[in-house]
């Protein structure tokens, strides 16, 4: 049986804000296998956006384990997560998070300049990936000269950048036109399609008719696991 | 492998520094101001200061490192019986006596050099010059260390046989004969010719303020400077005899003075300072008032290199502290860059930079800053002492190591000041970054 690509073991997150301690996630297990399209929802506050960091590896639960791939990563120090983020994970955000001061080849480089590529090759991959996403007439403008669904799609060949294996999408089309967010949509399917397995927090429920797997949660727990 | 990835990183960012500086251009050169400035004047003020010891060591040097200069002066108690009696013959100094003295039991001394020195005009036809006649042996040149430029100096027969021979000083043989050779012409003092037989090199100007140093004993006064005209001892003591009468002043003044100056020489530089208290021991004996001063140019060596080491750490501070100022400029500056890409931190976080990355990035802009910062004031303050050196004529000497110094500490200044901001960078939760609006 392959090993599942994440496996969530009785997670708890808890922080401190003000003199209050806030309980985001509360005890949270599911496992998701390699080439799934998952879904999570709920409603704000729910602890969707917490899940998402520490699916990300860019957060540790307080306690529980979280395997990748079969790896805990709930006991990694700051350098090994940040070596996991840069070649096992791609991140897609709400609000694109491109460097304003970059252009789209340079901002697609970033993740390969981390993993210590070459230039000449990283350039190559960049170029592939603009190419691919429908940008490759873009590569030396900046975002500020694209339009929302252009800055996504650079966000998704930049997070395809590493060739990872986990793709976490954040409210991917949140900020997006109905056509521009048909068009990442139709993406993510490719991906998928692919072989790639995608996370991706949404709450709207048309985008998360899309995904083969729907996780909803409310109040740090999980509510319903749907398969589809 | 792992080496040249490492450059390349480096060099990928410093690009990026470049970049992000080159953003905010008009911030960033104002920030590298302080450096520029500090570094500046630390480069500007040691070449300054430089040349102004160099200037006076060579005035001390000029005198020579292996002499010890005696000098006749005019007992202060005795100033004052002069003020009751008009025609008294005042009898001071340093005599022959003091010469044999010193060469018989002193071993380590290799010459001793006596003169006499007069004011007096030097006359070319109707040319008039201010010197100082000085009568001396035929190795005054050896001994001083101040070379002819062109004919000779005078010989031990003419020295013998008290020739009318004279070897002119530089300045004043060229303001004698501004169209002429001097060398085999006559000049006239009082009533007397001498056949100049030779000119003296040229001195630096500080070298002339120390032979007006030396011309105090003979005219008891502050006259400017003079230059200096030689004629052997010997014709000196058969023109002018023992007893010297002042013309210039108001009333009739005469001094009785043997020498002027004697000039010791030492063999070894190591003797001069063991000799010099075995010199002064020798003349407090026989002297009764203190009618002489013992100048040791070598001790004078020695307190001007202590002025300048006192001077250097005086500019050394001054430095430090503009450059910490400089420097407190730059960590201003980068904490404000920090905080105002938060954002773009969590984002490269997110992407797989380490902290160690995000280190790199922010403290390599600093440093660029400084560097750039540093290089603009090497460049300002090597041209800023040219300038003055022109402008001010005064001497300035840029060493070497002054740029290189200035330019290293003000890069260590962006490293030591970049790096809590880097650090702070890095420190950033990657998840709190990425909320940062």
């Amino acid at each position: 049986m392959p090993v599942p690509i994440v496996q969530l073991d009785q997670v708890h997150r808890s922080y401190r804000m003000g003199d209050e301690m806030v309980y985001a996630l509360r005890g949270v297990s599911f496992e998701i296998a390699a080439g799934e399209y998952v879904a999570i929802m709920g409603p704000s506050g729910c602890g969707k956006s917490t899940l998402l960091n520490l699916l990300g590896c860019l957060d540790r639960p307080s306690s529980g384990t979280y395997r990748l791939a079969g790896d805990d990563v709930s006991s990694m120090d700051d350098d090994a997560l940040s070596t996991i983020r840069g070649t096992r994970l791609g991140f897609i955000f709400q609000s694109y998070n491109l460097i304003q001061q970059l252009t789209v080849l340079e901002n697609i480089e970033v993740p390969l300049f981390y993993q210590g590529r070459e230039e000449g090759e990283s350039r190559e991959i960049a170029q592939r990936l603009a190419a691919r996403v429908g940008l490759g007439h873009r590569l030396g403008h900046k975002p500020m000269e694209l339009s929302g669904g252009q800055q996504q799609r650079v966000a998704i060949a930049r997070a395809l950048a590493n060739d990872p294996r986990l793709i976490l999408a954040d409210e991917a089309t949140g900020n997006l036109d109905s056509t521009s967010g048909r068009e990442i949509l139709a993406l993510f399917d490719e991906l998928v399609a692919q072989g790639r397995t995608l996370i991706m927090v949404t709450h709207d429920p048309a985008v998360g008719e899309r995904a083969h797997r729907i996780i909803r949660l409310r109040d740090g727990l999980l509510e319903t696991d749907q398969r589809r | 492998m792992k080496r040249s990835l490492m450059l390349t990183r480096l060099k990928r960012s410093v690009r990026l520094g470049l970049r992000s500086l080159w953003l905010h251009r008009l911030r960033s050169f104002l920030t590298m101001l302080g450096i520029v400035f500090g570094v500046c004047s630390v480069i500007a003020m040691l070449a300054i200061g430089e040349g102004a010891s160099y200037a006076a060591q060579e005035e001390i040097k000029s005198l020579g490192s292996q002499n010890i200069l005696l000098r006749s002066v005019k007992p202060p108690e005795e100033e004052k019986v002069q003020g009751r009696r008009e025609n008294y013959i005042l009898s001071y100094g340093l005599t022959h006596e003091d010469v044999r003295r010193i060469e018989k039991t002193i071993p380590s001394v290799e010459l001793v050099l006596p003169a006499r020195v007069m004011r007096e005009y030097v006359w070319n036809i109707s040319t008039r010059v201010d010197a100082e006649v000085v009568g001396t042996f035929p190795n005054y040149p050896r001994t001083r260390n101040h070379q002819v430029a062109r004919g000779r100096f005078f010989t031990n027969t003419e020295m013998d046989a008290a020739e009318n021979v004279c070897v002119l000083g530089a300045e004043m043989a060229r303001r004698l004969f501004p169209l002429h050779e001097p060398v085999g012409r006559d000049v006239r003092v009082g009533q007397h010719y001498y056949r100049v037989v030779g000119v003296m090199e040229a001195r630096t100007k500080a070298a002339g303020a120390g032979a007006e140093h030396s011309g105090d004993a003979s005219s008891g006064g502050s006259s400017p400077a003079a230059d200096r005209m030689f004629i052997p001892l010997e014709t000196a003591r058969r023109r002018y005899g023992e007893v010297l009468a002042n013309r210039r002043q108001g009333s009739f003044e005469a001094q009785r003075i043997e020498l002027h100056e004697i000039t010791v020489k030492v063999a070894k530089p190591e003797d001069v300072v063991p000799v010099s208290d075995v010199v002064r021991d020798l003349l407090s004996k026989n002297h009764k008032k203190k009618d002489y001063d013992v100048v040791v140019p070598l001790e004078l060596l020695k307190k001007a290199e202590r002025t300048k080491r006192i001077f250097s750490l005086v500019l050394g501070s001054i430095a430090a502290i503009s450059l910490l100022v400089g420097g407190i400029g730059i960590m201003n500056i980068m904490l404000a860059n920090v905080t105002e890409r938060t954002r773009e931190i969590g984002i490269r976080r997110a992407l797989g930079a380490k902290r160690q990355d995000i280190t790199t990035q922010f403290l390599v802009e600093a440093v660029i800053l400084s560097g750039v910062g540093g290089l603009l004031g090497v460049a300002l303050g090597v041209t800023i002492p040219f300038v003055v050196s022109r402008v001010a004529e005064m001497k300035t000497i840029i060493t070497w190591g002054s740029p290189v110094a200035a330019f290293t500490i003000s890069a260590l200044v962006g490293v030591i000041f970049g790096l809590y901001p880097a650090l702070r960078a890095a420190k950033m939760d990657p998840v709190e970054a990425l909320r940062h609006e």
